[in-house]
């Protein structure tokens, strides 16, 4: 591998490998190596994605401005009525309250913010900052929960401490203190959680219209399109259904501690993992009139988008994809999504896989497949170069890499506005690779002119 | 008019500090961007500056855990710079703290100096520098003009000034790379020696590549900017600009090359400024090419002057592009309503009246320190026709149904954000059909006889 000598730090060596290189081995879940310019973000960061689709809730980041603008409605979370979590919230910290404490400050702005919006509940996050000068912010949450009746949840995301997984665990811990308030009567035994969804694209809209035509009734969306008071009744739910490696798997543990909720893992990426995840839903029911309905449902739906896979297949066969995505779970979908159309994945790679996670990816992948952990642009760029890719799939920070070389690109993040989920998912999937793919515009690029 | 006084921001319309020192930083040949704090803040740049320019931007970070925050971020520091330095190859290395390293107390001069004593000898030519940057104290102007001077400082401070030459030191503030081509351009056609600092017109707006380079190309020359102090002038755009951050203030005060420090040159009058040192300093009058431009586009106001005349405008944004913009305003009879910034600058307000005098009925009102809901507050009551400012306003110009003409930075929401030309009298007609089209185009759409003749 010429490439990696060149651009592999030698403390990130442990990191990445070339399937078929020897047995394998993968380190992860390391912290950052300074001044490697990581793809990753922070603690703050985690939590921010999993509690932002609240959209009744006001998320109140406290801290410094940055935290909270570069956090303004970045994501494609929709919302089918109100419309807080688009808002930026912040208690902006100056120097004298850096001196001083910010905790006055802090009431003050979610007594007026309360006022100002009504929301049902508050989310304050904290940030690198408040976790050093000390901020008591569960103590100020209290006393405004107290003075107003609503409830105000602390978020312990100060950035630093950890990676985003840590976040994950943050939220997790603060939706877990809103579960249990509600009142769950005339909640149906064939009824579930869907947890882990974001609602980008209105993609939970989808995945919800299946329950729906299955016969299950979906309690709380978890995070996407997500209200407080559903929430709050969550724990009335049969089943948690949980998609997404680690941002919403903390939460049904709890729940499945506190309140004997099983939960199951799921993905609604690609038609393999879309299917399984009805067929594993309707399963748990033991109830035939749903399976009936699931399986008409599946075939609905497939034959639906089939003969259009089947025409984008015959113009995408052969071509070349990379993957790095947050989440190693996503990766396993796309590979899957990959192989539906013919393509073959050259690289994957994720910023916070765990062990297993990595060795599910070296299962399923084919030789020469190069595999890394916490990537950076330089590594990222010789990769893509080395394995003469097509397609690259990822980020915001991944694409102008792929663009800058001439090289496709996919969005599979949380700003992207068309939905990858579901059936139709599949087929929005293949026809936006597909585009990019057979652009023309590779044509005048200088890679292909060599 | 005055918004309820209020403690929480909703909508900042402002960014943090070192997001401007690592644009400043990115502006230098050679530069590697380095954020000394923890590694979400690095992250969350990189991914705005990304969505504005198209351009990849590596930005380090030392990448702090919980156990540095508490014993301090020294070693990080230290090893994220040897790490760059293994990668990239700079030669160049700005780093800028952040609130976390700022509240910690890390002291980063003297971090620096040790670094420089057990791993750099005498004959490494890696120059690095550093920026404070709390963002509890600034916004990303103070960021960027801070480091701008910083460079300045580093590069020149005890270094034997060169022989006087005739070149002519440029500091443009934070403009786009559209707008430094032009200033590269116009200095060409005034066959003027210059040195612009900091030069982002290429390192964040490459052409298409090959080869991913491990620092893209462009940025003001190292050698360059170590000669500043030789220069014939200085001319800094910005008259926000405090003393305190000034460049050009610095290299006169040091070495008394001549200061010029005026309003960033967008319309008119402020260009009109521009040309007039640039032909004092090369003894040359404007190059004819130019001066049709400007005749152009008077020509062009003269022809355009009903659609816009007695419209109102919202401008918000970074403070010079605000005074800029409302400069060229009050030249084309549109009334400035609301001149809003995010930051705070005691210099504000006294500019906009200044570039405004005599020729508007009505001072505009001036807002500093503002978020975009006020922004929004405030509008509603005013009903302006026009709204100019960056991509983040879109709320309030939706909600207020008001066009909106996007300048400045960030763009988010459209392509081409870094091609935008503000400066000169090119920018100025480019603003000027611009906001003409966009004002005719909302009668358009909104008229129910949909005249197409016009
Ligand atoms: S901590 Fe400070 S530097 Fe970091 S993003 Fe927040 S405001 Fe910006
Ligand atoms: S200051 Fe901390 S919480 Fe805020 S963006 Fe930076 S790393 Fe994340």
């Amino acid at each position: 591998m010429t490439g990696m000598n060149m651009s592999v730090l030698e403390a990130r060596k442990g990191q990445v490998y070339e399937k078929g290189d020897g047995p394998f081995k993968l380190k992860c879940n390391l912290d950052s190596v300074p001044g490697a310019v990581s793809q990753r973000a922070c603690v703050f960061c985690g939590s921010r994605v999993v509690l932002y689709p609240i959209t009744d809730a006001l998320h109140l980041v406290h801290g410094p401005i940055g935290c909270a603008i570069y956090t303004w409605d970045i994501r494609g979370a929709l919302s089918s009525d109100r419309e807080l979590h688009r808002l930026s919230f912040s208690t902006d910290l100056q120097e004298r309250d850096v001196i001083f404490g910010g905790e006055k400050k802090l009431e003050a702005a979610l007594l007026e913010l309360i006022e100002r919006y009504e929301p049902e509940a508050a989310f304050v996050y904290s940030t690198c900052i408040v976790g050093i000068i000390g901020d008591d912010i569960e103590a100020v949450c209290r006393q405004v929960s107290e003075k107003t009746g609503i409830q105000c949840i602390p978020v312990q995301s100060e950035g630093f401490k950890g990676s985003k997984r840590a976040g994950y665990q943050a939220a997790c811990n603060a939706l877990f203190r809103l579960v249990g308030q509600g009142d769950t009567s005339g909640i149906s035994p064939h009824s579930i959680n869907i947890l882990g969804d974001f609602n980008l694209a209105g993609e939970i809209w989808i995945i919800q219209d299946y329950y729906r035509r299955m016969g299950i009734e979906v309690v709380a969306t978890i995070t996407g399109d997500g209200r407080v008071a559903d929430i709050q009744r969550a724990h009335g739910a049969r089943l948690n259904v949980v998609q997404c490696s680690g941002a919403t798997l903390d939460l049904a543990k709890m729940m499945k501690e506190r309140y004997g909720i099983p939960y199951i893992r799921v993905s609604y990426f690609g038609v393999d993992d879309m299917a399984e995840a009805l067929y594993k839903v309707a399963d748990h029911f033991q109830d035939e009139s749903i399976k009936k309905r699931t399986n008409a449902l599946v075939r609905e739906e497939l034959d639906a988008i089939y003969p259009e896979i089947v025409r984008f297949r015959q113009a995408l066969k052969g071509k070349r994809a990379a993957i790095y995505v947050g989440g190693a779970f996503k990766a396993f979908s796309l590979i899957k999504a990959f192989r539906l159309l013919g393509m073959k994945v050259v690289l994957v790679g994720s910023q916070t896989g765990t062990k297993e996670d990595y060795e599910e990816l070296e299962a399923i992948t084919d030789p020469g497949t190069i595999i890394v952990d916490d990537s950076n642009p330089l590594e990222l760029s010789e990769f893509l170069k080395e394995k003469r890719v097509d397609i690259f799939v990822g980020g915001v920070k991944e694409r102008p890499i792929a663009y800058k070389l001439g090289i496709g690109f996919c969005d599979h993040n949380h700003e992207r506005k068309e939905a990858l989920e579901g059936f139709i998912g599949m087929y929005n999937f293949a026809k936006e690779v597909y585009s990019t793919v057979m652009s023309p515009v590779w044509h005048f690029v200088p890679r292909k002119a060599v | 008019m005055k918004a309820t006084n209020y403690t929480s921001t909703t909508n900042a319309c402002k960014l943090c500090r070192p997001i401007g020192a690592c644009l400043a930083f990115r502006g230098v040949e050679g530069a590697v961007p380095f954020l000394h704090g923890s590694q979400g803040c690095a992250t969350y740049m990189r991914r705005y500056i990304i969505s504005h320019f198209g351009e990849p931007i590596d930005i380090a970070s030392s990448s702090l855990g919980e156990k540095h925050a508490v014993f301090g971020g020294g070693p990080n520091l230290k090893q994220g710079i040897l790490n760059v330095i293994k990668k990239y190859e700079p030669a160049f290395i700005g780093v800028a703290t952040t609130c976390l390293t700022e509240t910690i107390g890390d002291d980063v001069t003297m971090i620096l100096r040790e670094f420089q004593e057990e791993y750099l000898n005498e004959s490494h030519s890696l120059k690095i520098v550093s920026a404070s940057t709390p963002s509890y104290a600034g916004t990303h102007m103070e960021g960027f003009r801070g480091a701008t001077r910083n460079i300045v400082e580093a590069m020149t401070r005890g270094v034997p000034a060169p022989v006087k030459k005739h070149s002519i030191n440029i500091f443009p503030g934070f403009v786009s790379p559209e707008d430094i081509r032009y200033l590269k351009e116009l200095a060409r056609a005034f066959d003027a020696e210059i040195t612009i600092l900091p030069d982002i017109s290429e390192t964040l707006d490459a052409p298409i590549l090959l080869e991913y380079p491990k620092i893209p190309k462009g940025g003001t020359p190292l050698r360059a900017i170590g000669q500043m102090h030789g220069a014939l002038c200085s001319i800094e755009f910005g008259r926000s600009v405090d003393d305190t951050l000034s460049s050009a203030k610095y290299l006169s005060d040091e070495f008394g090359v001549d200061a010029h420090r005026i309003g960033t040159p967008i319309g008119i009058r402020e260009t009109d400024i521009f040309v007039s040192i640039l032909e004092a300093s090369t003894g040359k009058g404007l190059p004819e090419e130019h001066r049709l431009e400007r005749e152009r586009l008077i020509d062009s106001m003269v022809d355009g002057h009903k659609y816009v005349f007695g419209k109102g405008a919202v401008v918000y944004g970074e403070e010079d592009l605000v005074i800029g913009l409302t400069s060229f305003l009050s030249e084309i009879g549109i009334r400035p309503l609301l001149c809003a910034t995010g930051g705070k600058s005691p210099h504000f307000k006294k500019a906009i009246m200044e570039v405004t005098r005599g020729l508007l009925p009505e001072p505009p009102l001036v807002r500093e320190g503002v978020d975009f809901w006020e922004i929004e507050q405030i509008s509603k009551e005013l009903s302006p026709d026009i709204i100019l400012g960056n991509s983040k306003g879109y709320k309030v110009a939706r909600a207020l149904k008001v066009p909106l003409v996007r300048v400045g930075f960030p763009i988010h929401d459209r392509i081409g954000g870094q091609r935008i030309l503000h400066l000169g009298y090119r920018g100025a007609q480019w603003l000027f059909d611009t906001i003409v089209n966009t004002l005719i185009s909302a009668k358009q759409e909104s008229s129910k006889v949909g005249y197409w003749y016009f």
